[in-house]
C-alpha cells in the first residue's frame, strides 16, 4: 500500500492552504524553468518511463500520447486541452484536485503544453463544478499575477496561457471530441475519428487531450523521475492513483492508492469495511458505471489495476468504485445506470438513441419481473447490437453494465420474473401494467 | 437527450446589464477573435444569472439567446440548440431556489429516495420539474453530479450540499425559505471527500518540500 511519502496529492483533503502561498510550500512551483530546460524530447521520455496511463478511464499511455503532437509546427496553433468533465457515475476524483490541488494542475499544463509545442491551455469543467472552477480560476489569476503563467511562464522563456471553459450538464462531452465541439460552441456530439485530435483537433488544430488526473501528475513525476513512479504499483499498471469509494461501506471516501493492491484491501482500508461486514458483500462496480460489476467471490482476490480487472472482464475504468451489500436490488442498480445513458445519449447514432431506450425500458421490466425467461438473451442482444455499433463509447458503455449483470447474475433475473409471474398467475403472456405500457416515444 | 420545451410566455426584450457586459469582456478574451462562438456557453451562463438577479428566476429566454447569436455573429438556431442540448440551461422560468437531486445509483444507495421525499414534502412538489405554489422551489432530477463519495447529493443552485439524509434536507429547506443559505458541503463530520471522523491517509502535518522534491 502507498506510504504518505509518496503521495503526489499530498493536500487532497484541502487540510493545509490550497492557494499559492501553500502551493509552493508543498513543493509546486519550485525551479519549474528546469525542467522546462530539459527540453520537449526529455519531457516526453521521461512521461514514457513513469508508464503512466491515462488516468481518464481508457489507460491510453500517456507519454506516448504527447508524442503525436507535431515536432513542428506547420503554422497552426498547437493546443493542450484537460478534460474536467468528470460525469462518469460513481467518479469524483478530479474535483478534489481542481479544489484543493489547483496549482499543480495549473503547473502540469504548463510543462505539458511545452512538451508538445502549445502556448494555450483549455481545460473544460463539468458545469455543474461551479465552485470548483472558481478555485481553479483564483488560483490561474494567482499565477499569471505572479509570472508563473503568462508571457514567459515561470522565467521558462515559454509563452503560456490557462483558460477555463465550463461545461453544462452533458455526460458526453466527456469524450474528447464531443469536448472539442463543446469547447468550438456546439452541441456536444463525438467527431468521427480519424482526424485524431493530433492532427485536428480544437479549432482543426494539433490537439492533446488528457484527463485532469492525467496531467496533474505530471510535475511531480518530472521532479521524482520517472523511475520512481514506474516504481510503484505492478509492471504495464505503473504508479499511484486517485480513486474512490462510494456506496454501501462505513466511510466512503476519496484516496490516492499504488496501482496493485488488492480490491478487498481498499475496501477494508480506505472504505472501513463494507457495512455489516465483508460477508455483507454483494457486488462492486471497480471504476465507474461503465465498467461490468464483480460479484463478491471475484472482489475476494481482484487487484485493482487494468490488467489485473480487463482479466475479470471488467475494466479500471476511472479507479472509482461503487461498493453495493446484499440489502441492494442489483437489478434495480443496474436499470438506473440505464436510464442515466438513455438521459445521456447525445442522439448522434441511432444505435444508442434508439438502444439506450430499449434497454432502459426492458431493464425497468426487469425490475419488475414483467417479463419472459428468454428475454434476458433478448436483451443481452439487443446489448450485442449497440456495442461497437456508434461514433464514440457511449454505446458500449451503457452496453456493458447489462452485460455484466446478465454475466453475474441471471439467477437474480430469472427469480424475479418467476415470482412476478407467480404473483400475477402469469402464462406465456407479458404482463401488462395496470398504467399501460410504455412507449418508445416517451 | 432531454428534450426542452420553451414557454409560450417569453419576455419581448432583453439587454446585458453593466456586470454582464464586464463579464462579456473576460470571456471572450479567451478565445481566437474568429472563433468567438466559444462564448456562446459563457454567455447563456450570463444572459441565465443576470435573469436570476433581475426577476430571482434563473432562466434564458429566446429574446437573450437572440442577443447572444448577433452579439456572437451565430445564426439564432446554433444558440437555440445548444441551449436545449446541455441541461443547465433553463429554457423556462424556475423558483427562486433550484434544487437538483442526484438520483444516480451511488445516491440511491446512500438515500437519495429519502431526500426527494423530504424535498417533495417540504416544498409541496409532486413531480420532478415542477415549481412550488409560492413560486421559491423548482425540483429536478438530475444525473451523477460527480461527487459520489458524499452522496446522496442535493445541490441548490450552484452548490452541493453532502452526505444528505431526509431529516436535514428538510432543515436545509426550511433555512432556505427563511432567507438563510447554509455553508455548503457536507452535512456530517467529514472534511470534503476525507473519511467519516478523520483522515485515513496524508496524517503527517504539512509534508516538507524536501519530502515533495
Amino acid at each position: 500500500m502507498l506510504q504518505d511519502k509518496d503521495r503526489i496529492f499530498t493536500n487532497l483533503y484541502g487540510q493545509n492552504d490550497w492557494r499559492l502561498e501553500g502551493a509552493r510550500k508543498r513543493g509546486d512551483w519550485q525551479n519549474t524553468a528546469e525542467i522546462l530546460a530539459k527540453g520537449r524530447d526529455a519531457i516526453i521520455g521521461e512521461m514514457k518511463a513513469s508508464g503512466l496511463r491515462g488516468r481518464g478511464g481508457a489507460g491510453f499511455p500517456t507519454g506516448l500520447k504527447w508524442s503525436f503532437m507535431p515536432k513542428q509546427s506547420d503554422g497552426r496553433p498547437h493546443y493542450l486541452v484537460i478534460n474536467g468533465d468528470e460525469s462518469e457515475p460513481g467518479t469524483c476524483k478530479d474535483r478534489e484536485v481542481l479544489r484543493h490541488e489547483p496549482h499543480k494542475l495549473i503547473e502540469s499544463a504548463l510543462i505539458a503544453s511545452f512538451a508538445m509545442g502549445a502556448h494555450a491551455a483549455y481545460i473544460y469543467i463539468r458545469g455543474e463544478f461551479f465552485n470548483e472552477a472558481a478555485h481553479l480560476q483564483i488560483a490561474v489569476d494567482e499565477a499569471y499575477a505572479a509570472g508563473l503563467i503568462g508571457k514567459n511562464a515561470a522565467g521558462s522563456g515559454w509563452d503560456f496561457d490557462f483558460f477555463i471553459h465550463r461545461g453544462a450538464g452533458a455526460y458526453i462531452c466527456g469524450e474528447e471530441t464531443a469536448l472539442l465541439e463543446s469547447l468550438e460552441g456546439k452541441k456536444g456530439q463525438p467527431r468521427m475519428k480519424p482526424p485524431f485530435p493530433a492532427g485536428a483537433g480544437l479549432y482543426g488544430c494539433p490537439t492533446t487531450v488528457n484527463n485532469v488526473e492525467s496531467i496533474a501528475v505530471a510535475s511531480t513525476i518530472l521532479r521524482r523521475g520517472g523511475a520512481w513512479f514506474a516504481g510503484l504499483g505492478r509492471p504495464n499498471n505503473t504508479g499511484s492513483k486517485l480513486m474512490a469509494i462510494s456506496g454501501h461501506v462505513n466511510t466512503p471516501c476519496v484516496f490516492e492508492e499504488e496501482l496493485g493492491v488488492p480490491l478487498k484491501e481498499i475496501i477494508e482500508k480506505h472504505g472501513g469495511g463494507v457495512r455489516g461486514g465483508w460477508d455483507n458483500l454483494l457486488a462492486v462496480i471497480p471504476g465507474g458505471c461503465s465498467v461490468p460489476v464483480l460479484p463478491k467471490s471475484v472482489c475476494e482476490t481482484v487487484l485493482m489495476d487494468y490488467d489485473s480487472l480487463r482479466a475479470e472482464r471488467s475494466g479500471l475504468g476511472t479507479g472509482c468504485m461503487i461498493v453495493m451489500d446484499k440489502s441492494t436490488d442489483i437489478i434495480e442498480a443496474i436499470a438506473r445506470f440505464s436510464r442515466f445513458f438513455k438521459h445521456e445519449s447525445c442522439g448522434q447514432c441511432t444505435p444508442c438513441r434508439e438502444g439506450t431506450g430499449w434497454m432502459m425500458r426492458m431493464m425497468d421490466r426487469m425490475v419488475q419481473g414483467r417479463a419472459e425467461l428468454d428475454e434476458i438473451d433478448l436483451l443481452e442482444q439487443v446489448t450485442r447490437q449497440v456495442e461497437g455499433h456508434t461514433i464514440c463509447a457511449l454505446g458500449d458503455a451503457a452496453a456493458w453494465p447489462i452485460q455484466g449483470l446478465i454475466r453475474h447474475f441471471r439467477p437474480e433475473m430469472e427469480e424475479r420474473i418467476r415470482h412476478y409471474k407467480a404473483l400475477h398467475g402469469g402464462t406465456g403472456l407479458v404482463q401488462v401494467p395496470a398504467s399501460g405500457v410504455p412507449v418508445a416515444a416517451e | 437527450m432531454t428534450t426542452h420545451q420553451t414557454p409560450q410566455q417569453q419576455p419581448d426584450t432583453f439587454v446585458f446589464d453593466s456586470a454582464s457586459e464586464a463579464e462579456i469582456v473576460t470571456v471572450l478574451a479567451k478565445y481566437p477573435t474568429e472563433r468567438k462562438a466559444s462564448a456562446v456557453m459563457p454567455l447563456l451562463y450570463i444572459a441565465q444569472r443576470q435573469l436570476g438577479r433581475e426577476s430571482g428566476s434563473a432562466w434564458v429566454p429566446l429574446v437573450a439567446m437572440d442577443e447572444i447569436a448577433r452579439r456572437l455573429e451565430m445564426a439564432a438556431i446554433r444558440v437555440y440548440e445548444v441551449a436545449s442540448f446541455y441541461t443547465m440551461f433553463n429554457t423556462k422560468p424556475v423558483g427562486r431556489y433550484h434544487l437538483q437531486v442526484c438520483t444516480t445509483t451511488p445516491c440511491w444507495l446512500r438515500g437519495s429516495d429519502d431526500v426527494v421525499a423530504a424535498c417533495k414534502r417540504a416544498t409541496g412538489i409532486g413531480a420532478f420539474g415542477e415549481t412550488s405554489a409560492d413560486g421559491q422551489f423548482t425540483l429536478t432530477q438530475v444525473e451523477c453530479l460527480g461527487a459520489c463519495s458524499n452522496a446522496p447529493i442535493l445541490q441548490v443552485d450552484d452548490d452541493f450540499y453532502e452526505d444528505m439524509d431526509g431529516p436535514r434536507t428538510v432543515a436545509l429547506i426550511d433555512a432556505l425559505r427563511r432567507g438563510e443559505r447554509p455553508p455548503a458541503g457536507p452535512t456530517i463530520n467529514r472534511s470534503g471527500s476525507a473519511p467519516e471522523g478523520g483522515r485515513k491517509t496524508l496524517v503527517d502535518a504539512e509534508p516538507s518540500i524536501a519530502e515533495n522534491k
